[in-house]
């Protein structure tokens, strides 16, 4: 292969160096379990706050605001169960959009079986949601909103500001899954307003099986996760303190250096966007040109299989995906392009790729200079576009 | 941790080995796809993880399409007790467990009852043996589950679960243990055992904090507590947890291997321990079972002396007195006070437990050093 170039880091990004040196003596070196009361134990409960501290410090939360989890499905799983768990007597109405992470969708549908009325809100082409749709739909037994700040398929970012301030006005729990942003783009949780937020350790370059929820003071909540009183009672069980660690020494990072990060690989991003666009006739950007995630470029190829597609640039070193690494073995067709209104057979021919901190604008160049042979030859051997061309 | 000090605290938690260590390492760098993802990274990543997932079959004598793996043994906990009910209907289900469960039991058991859902707690004996016929004696047309663990992480006494097993064979209903305490310190098999669910937890037995499993035999299943995408076969959602699984793997293929040694040493080490102290200190209490009992635990009562205060004059040894996840209070622990210990002994309670980072030497040394403690305290000084 002349070169490989990794293009899912919405998928998995690479540990950053410094997050791994921060982690490594916590296998074996600091081992002591965090709630004994010897001090290598206190030690290490002390690393943990600290680490809290850091994490909150990046979305602009108080520790305190901060349970650590397993990941991000674990968080958004906290939210949208913890919430309606603990405020049965609100009500049994829970809104959520159709584009959501399966990890809100299934949790949702959940309480389905339990008579709630889950109501799934449709978005427009972009993948937008409509905050004045929202309101509408908000009613006395709504107990939960969630909506998640942007999309790992199409790359969409939600206007979270306004459809908090609806539920803030209307009383209702609103709780983005911001999985997708924090570590790409700048996230404040005041100036969102939300009251729950979900984060990944994956896009922040912390290693998988890492994540943490926000919620605001006074949110009550019930634990997913019962047993010994860690995370002040709110997550059950001991402490990943490797993970953790990692957690907060990648939020340390991304503190200093995501919004340059940010404006730098939005250039890398509309280089690709344009170049696909301008050398690949018949394919068309999904989501939102602009208020997209800065490291994320997802496009629908006519005539062509995306799986194929993945298959084909795969040889030429190439990796990205069809839709959310986490969706590819669940399901055929892209529930999130139905709902922005691609056509299936289009759909067909989704790929997404998100670009991370190890690629250049070479590894761009290289993709354009690969993907139109790749579309080409797929397309030749198309029923599809031949018949069309004929 | 520094080379004066002694370490006997193994059932809190081990420091991960070097073997699960090396196992792990190159899957923090260059290999750090996701499993879910079709190019060779990700298949790597995801070839990796099912290799880990027979590692951990083997060591309790299950199939790898068994084990799914959590965050931990709290989790997998938390996975069977709210997994195998019906909220639906949470009153026409009923589940069997004994007092002397860890939190990670008793708590979710607790909201389930919250919930409407109906909870037998049994008694156990002064040892903090489990009577299966007590257990028997709950059952009922709604049950649901029996869940008594394996061996008890205070005491280290053992239940007699391959009885249990028989009796909820008897009448059709599934089996969960908490092995928490048990895989990689005692030879465990779930086949032997008749269980149908088992909980495995990583850093109990030289593998990373935050991973664990959850052996669900064949033919049944569980509502997943994690909803989300298709991964762990739909049972447990969320990107899979590649570095610490891995981990997990190889500190159970470790464990197997050195099994009979690792429960030898133990047992010479803590049957040291034990002889010495019980020499060396007047009135001492054994609190668990003398023989049906984990071979590293030793869980000693001085009466009349708070255990806290023995181990504060004796800083080189790390040791519990209750157990590590709800230790911050000061109050008898519930599973000495389940065994019918009284407050005044039960507050005495000191628990050892010996582990690969000891030595013999060290092991005599912390008789010494605690024998010293006790008698500096009885003499007032």
């Amino acid at each position: 292969m002349e070169r490989e170039v990794y293009l899912d880091n919405a998928a998995a990004t690479p540990v950053r160096k410094e997050v791994l040196e921060a982690m490594l003596p916590y296998f074996d070196k600091y081992y002591a379990n965090p709630s004994t009361m010897y001090k290598p134990g206190l030690e290490v409960k002390k690393v943990l706050d600290e680490q809290r501290a850091k994490v909150a410090d990046l979305i602009g939360a108080s520790p305190e605001e901060i349970v650590f989890t397993s990941s991000g499905a674990e968080a958004n799983n906290l939210a949208v169960k913890g919430i309606p768990f603990a405020h049965r007597k609100k009500g049994n109405h829970i809104i959520i959009s159709a584009i959501e992470h399966h990890s809100v969708l299934n949790s949702a549908r959940f309480f389905e079986r339990l008579d709630y009325e889950v109501t799934f809100l449709q978005v427009d082409e972009f993948g937008f949601v409509n905050p004045r749709r929202v309101e509408e739909l908000i009613r006395q037994e709504t107990v939960l909103v969630s909506i998640m700040h942007a999309n790992n398929e199409i790359g969409t970012i939600q206007p979270i500001q306004e459809i908090a301030e609806v539920c803030k006005s209307k009383g209702v729990f609103f709780h983005t899954d911001a999985v997708a942003t924090v570590g790409n783009i700048p996230v404040d949780v005041n100036e969102l307003g939300v009251d729950l937020l979900s984060i990944s350790g994956i896009p922040l370059g912390a290693p998988k099986g890492t994540g943490a929820l926000y919620f605001r003071k006074g949110t009550r909540i019930m634990p997913l996760i019962h047993g010994g009183i860690q995370e002040s009672g709110r997550r059950a069980g001991t402490e990943n303190v490797p993970g953790i660690v990692g957690l907060g020494k990648a939020a340390e990072l991304a503190k200093q250096d995501v919004e340059e990060w940010s404006n730098k690989v939005k250039a890398l991003r509309d280089r690709l966007i344009y170049g696909v666009l301008e050398r690949i006739e018949r394919t068309r950007i999904t989501g939102h040109p602009e208020k997209r995630l800065p490291a994320h470029a997802s496009f629908c190829v006519e005539a062509i299989e995306g799986e194929a597609l993945i298959y084909m640039l795969s040889s030429q070193g190439i990796y990205a995906n069809t839709g959310s690494a986490c969706a590819s073995k669940a399901l055929k067709t892209s529930p999130v392009l139905v709902a922005i209104g691609v056509p299936p057979d289009i759909a067909q021919g989704s790929v997404v790729f998100t670009l991370g901190r190890s690629n250049s604008m070479e590894d761009v160049d290289y993709v354009l200079e690969k993907l139109p042979h790749v579309v080409e030859r797929l397309r030749a051997m198309s029923p599809l576009w031949k018949q069309e061309a004929a | 941790m520094a080379a004066k000090t002694i370490y006997l605290d193994h059932n809190a938690t081990t420091p991960v080995a070097p073997e699960a260590a090396e196992a792990m390492t190159p899957y923090m760098g260059e290999r750090f796809g996701n499993p879910s993802s079709g190019y060779p990274l990700g298949r790597e990543a995801h070839e990796a993880v099912e290799h880990a997932r027979t590692e951990v079959a083997l060591i309790i004598g299950a199939d790898p399409s068994e084990i799914v793996f959590t965050s931990g043994g709290t989790e997998s906990n938390n996975f069977v007790l709210k997994g195998i009910v019906d909220l639906k209907d949470p009153g026409a289900n009923h589940i069997i467990t004994c007092a002397v469960e860890h939190p990670a039991i008793l708590n979710p058991a607790l909201y389930l009852m919250e919930l409407g859902v109906k909870v037998s707690i049994v008694g156990v004996d002064h040892y903090g043996r489990v009577d299966p016929q007590d257990i028997e004696k709950e059952i009922r047309p709604e049950t649901r589950l029996i869940s008594i663990m394996l061996a008890n992480n205070e005491t280290g006494t053992l239940q007699p679960i391959e009885e249990i097993s028989r009796v909820g064979q008897d009448h059709g209903i599934p089996v969960h243990t908490d092995a928490a305490q048990a895989v990689g310190k005692i030879p465990v098999d779930v086949k032997a055992l008749g269980v149908d669910f088992l909980t495995v937890a990583g850093h109990k037995l030289y593998g990373p904090k935050g991973v664990g499993a959850l052996f669900i035999r064949r033919g049944l299943s569980l509502t997943p507590l994690i909803h989300g995408a298709g991964q762990e076969r739909g049972l447990r959602a969320g990107t899979e947890n590649v570095i610490l699984s891995i981990g997990l793997g190889a500190a159970c293929s470790l464990a197997a291997r050195r099994i009979s040694e690792d429960v030898e040493a133990a047992r010479k080490m803590r049957g040291r321990l034990e002889e010495l102290l019980f020499e060396g200190v007047e009135g001492l209490v054994l609190n668990g079972h003398p023989t049906e009992r984990l071979p590293n635990t030793l869980n000693v009562s001085v009466p009349g002396l708070e255990g806290a205060k023995v181990l504060e004059g004796i800083p080189e040894i790390m040791a519990s007195t209750g157990a590590a996840c709800h230790d911050r209070t000061v109050k008898l622990s519930h599973v000495l006070s389940a065994m019918g210990v009284s407050e005044e002994v039960g507050m005495g309670a000191l628990r050892f437990s010996v582990g690969r980072t000891n030595t013999m030497e060290q092991v005599e040394r912390a008789a010494r050093l605690i024998i010293q403690q006790i008698r500096g305290l009885r003499d007032g000084r």
